[in-house]
């Protein structure tokens, strides 16, 4: 047992918080995603040229190799800058999800770590809530492949995506965990519609129909009927990245919060010398410490060969917990702490607050988790 | 001890269901209903209506235009607002600055303003908070300077809600040093259309431009627009902050959040079923129900005290505190109810624009109500002053 960084982590850490200080300071992340695209293409090359986004990928698929300790160590560090590039969707998830190609696999992953591919995973839909394989899309098979059919909700980066993962029912019924297939689709692809938008935390997103889509057996990642293991794949690596970032964001808050409390006097002298407060800082200091111990035991697990189904389970449900409800105290502190000025747009820390709250709804909030630990979901 | 209302308690309530039903516009109880932010017109219009009917300013002196209810009348009254999706008037004018002016106004105050208060046709903001002065108020700075028969004032006021809309601010300004800080401090009446006046809005989290930075730069106050004495504006504003504070608490604004939440889940779905059904969910929100009840009965506890006669004290804290934070509980649960739509940003709809919102319509602008709602255990003193207030006041400590 050693769950400390290995010599080459601790570079990776380092570089990442040099780019996050030297780029990222929050007037450009204003910028960038009140822009058009919604983040940096010229970062994203910045990305491709650092090696982070072939983490992940093999060396013989144009990777750089890693795994999901390395992917993590990058979304802590762009969480601490609330970087809005997507490398949890194309990277953290992409990449897991473009591994099951078939024919087009070292093509495109090798696209993907060079920085010119953006992906997207569209796996949730109206009535699914959190649960996976309730699914409703349907492909029904004609020719040698398939059409598509449904309409898939709240698509993270589906605006800047080229290739659109698709989960869609091959077989059974609504709730099965069985008959399910996962498609690789052309963004660009007939029949295929995006609505795109904004969302509070300042990412993009859309919602997709899909309207008789074509797709060949070449498109099909994975196994078709065998799509649930695929979901389940690239959700853990999406939450283990999703829990990094938020450990990135929640310690930046708190970091924050001490110095705007330092700084800030009422009463004759600095708010931080009172001591409600200090043990208000301390709780959150202890959640922050506590939650980035669990978001890296996630990674570890969801790397190492020996981890069991059951254990990987449970070890992202409760990461996945505990950075729910951390985040909601730690944020929910931060803004009360900094008073008026915690409420309003011109301070970073309301911007992380949004970003550290929404990412308890991505990928099942704390509640859905916890019953996954559980045992207890219908 | 009884809890059963008696046949007058219920007639009274009667009354006010009645009229609530029937006067009420549709349109203004949709959008108190769906959280959607109301125009200025929307509001002057429901609180013309209540004027009419008497019931703008339920707890001020008869001879101002009060209704001479009990205190269990008033509570009763604005349980009904609250469940009929009413928009309480703004606070302003009617619990701000009217009962100062009745307390320590003189005449020409009275016969000048509350009129216009009550019939909404000049509409109010409040001006204390300063960059310097927030927990601290005694910090404040904003100068006013007598010059003949004017004051001039000169400062910044900031967290101002609604000066974009107000024709008056009242505020708190020095008029001269003193080695005691609450000393030195007035009460003054400031017209919004005054020459040297700047509002810029401050845009708050959710995207929302309910408040403002109030610049004051030579801006000349005639002397009468002063109340009660120079140098006392403390007492006043004191005297301001224990005055009607059961209504903080929002209880059966809370209970109306709690019927959207049930009918939020009964459209949302959670493993196949209606999320109304979900065991978990619940139990979640049973639990803030019990807090919410607890709350109630404490309120009538004070409530029932008032009706003998007796002041709502320092306690009242206990209503700011427990009460903003069941509301935002239940923020946080409506915002959960939608899962993955707690995400897109809905702008608020262009008036005509007949875009279809992403997502259920129930979801729209959950989030951002969830994040603008963070403001309630900041504003109105903050609950952590609040605490302070509890353990010096009421504990002794
Ligand atoms: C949406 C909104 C609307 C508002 N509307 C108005 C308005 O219309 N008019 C107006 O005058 N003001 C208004 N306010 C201002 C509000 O009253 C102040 O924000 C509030 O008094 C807190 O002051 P502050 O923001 O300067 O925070 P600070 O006083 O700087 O406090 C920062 C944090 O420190 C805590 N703290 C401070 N002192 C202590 C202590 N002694 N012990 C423990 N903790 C402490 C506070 O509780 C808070 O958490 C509004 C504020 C908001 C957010």
């Amino acid at each position: 047992m050693n769950f400390s960084f290995t010599d080459e982590q601790r570079l990776l850490r380092e570089s990442v918080e040099k780019l996050v200080a030297a780029e990222y300071p929050f007037e450009v992340r204003r910028g960038l995603a009140a822009s058009e695209a919604g983040f940096s293409r010229e970062l994203w090359r910045k990305f491709a040229e650092l090696g982070w986004l072939g983490l992940g990928i093999p060396e013989d698929a144009g990777g750089v190799g890693g795994g999901p300790v390395e992917t993590a160590i990058v979304m802590e560090g762009l969480g601490t800058g609330l970087a809005v590039e997507p490398y949890l969707a194309t990277v953290v998830m992409g990449a897991e999800l473009l591994k099951r190609s078939g024919a087009a696999r070292s093509d495109r992953l090798a696209r993907l770590a060079a920085g010119e591919l953006q992906v997207a995973f569209a796996f949730a839909e109206r009535q699914s809530r959190y649960e996976l394989a309730n699914v409703e899309t349907r492909a029904e098979p004609e020719g040698g492949g398939y059409r598509l059919t449904g309409a898939k909700s709240v698509v993270f980066n589906a605006p800047a995506a080229d290739v659109i993962a698709v989960s869609a029912r091959t077989a059974g019924g609504p709730r099965d965990r069985g008959g399910l297939t996962v498609f690789a689709l052309d963004a660009s692809a007939h029949g295929l519609e995006v609505r795109e938008y904004r969302t509070m935390d300042g990412l993009r997103a859309g919602e997709i129909e899909l309207d008789w889509v074509r797709a060949g057996p070449d498109d099909v990642l994975g196994r078709p009927g065998e799509g649930l293991d695929v979901v389940e794949g690239a959700v853990n690596s999406g939450v283990v990245g999703a829990c990094a970032e938020a450990a990135g964001i929640m310690a930046r808050m708190h970091r924050d919060t001490i110095e705007y409390l330092k700084h800030r006097e009422q009463f004759g002298t600095a708010l931080a010398t009172f001591q409600a407060l200090q043990h208000r800082l301390v709780d959150m200091y202890m959640a922050c410490e506590l939650s980035r111990s669990m978001a890296y035991m996630a990674a570890v697990r969801l790397g190492s060969p020996e981890t069991t189904e059951a254990e990987l389970r449970r070890a992202v449900a409760a990461a996945k917990v505990q950075i729910g409800r951390a985040g909601r105290f730690v944020g929910e502190n931060a803004i009360q702490l900094h008073g008026g000025m915690g409420m309003t747009d011109e301070m970073p820390i309301s911007h992380y607050f949004k970003r550290l709250i929404l990412i308890d709804r991505q990928f099942g909030d704390a509640d859905h988790h916890l019953r996954e630990m559980a045992g207890t979901s219908p | 001890m009884d809890l059963v209302l008696t046949p007058e308690e219920r007639a009274f309530q009667e009354e006010v269901r009645t009229f609530l039903r029937e006067r009420l516009p549709p349109d203004v109880r949709e959008r108190t209903w769906t959280g959607a932010r109301m125009d200025k017109e929307d509001q002057v219009r429901w609180e013309k209506i209540l004027h009419e009917r008497g019931w703008m300013a339920p707890s001020w002196p008869v001879e101002h235009g009060g209704t001479g209810w009990t205190p269990l009348e008033r509570y009763l009254f604005e349980e009904e607002m609250e469940a009929a999706f009413a928009p309480p008037p703004m606070p302003f004018g009617v619990n701000m600055v009217g009962p100062v002016i009745i307390a320590f106004g003189t005449e020409e105050h009275k016969r000048r303003f509350l009129p216009r208060i009550l019939s909404s046709d000049d509409w109010w903001c409040q001006g204390y908070s300063e960059p310097g002065a927030g927990s601290d108020l005694a910090a404040l700075k904003t100068r006013a300077v007598r010059d003949g028969d004017h004051y001039v004032v000169n400062g910044q006021k900031t967290w101002t809600t609604a000066a974009q809309h107000a024709d008056w601010i009242f505020c708190l300004v020095r008029t001269s040093q003193e080695a005691r800080r609450q000393e030195g401090i007035s009460f003054l009446l400031i017209d919004m259309h005054s020459p040297g006046i700047t509002v810029r809005p401050i845009r708050t989290m959710d995207g929302g431009e309910e408040i403002n930075d109030t610049f004051f730069e030579d801006v000349r106050v005639p002397v009468e627009n002063l109340i009660g004495e120079e140098g006392k504006g403390w007492t006043y504003a004191k005297f301001l902050l224990g005055h009607e504070r059961t209504g903080i608490a929002g209880v059966a604004r809370s209970k109306a959040q709690i019927r959207r939440i049930r009918e939020v889940a009964r459209s949302e779905t959670s493993h196949g079923r209606p999320l109304a059904e979900d065991p978990r969910f619940r139990e979640r929100l049973a639990e803030i129900e019990v807090e919410l009840m607890a709350l109630e009965y404490t309120i009538l506890r004070i409530v029932s005290a008032m009706n003998a006669g007796t002041a709502p004290g320092p306690e009242a804290s206990i209503l700011k505190i427990k009460g903003t934070e069941i509301q935002q509980a239940l923020t946080d649960m409506l915002m959960q109810a939608v899962g993955y739509y707690a995400h897109p940003e809905y702008p608020p709809p262009e008036p005509g624009a007949n875009v279809a919102p992403v997502g259920p319509e129930h979801a729209a602008g959950l989030a951002a109500r969830y994040f603008n709602w963070r403001k309630s255990s900041i504003y109105g003193g903050s609950n952590e002053i609040q605490r302070n207030i509890i353990a010096k006041m009421v504990l002794g400590l």
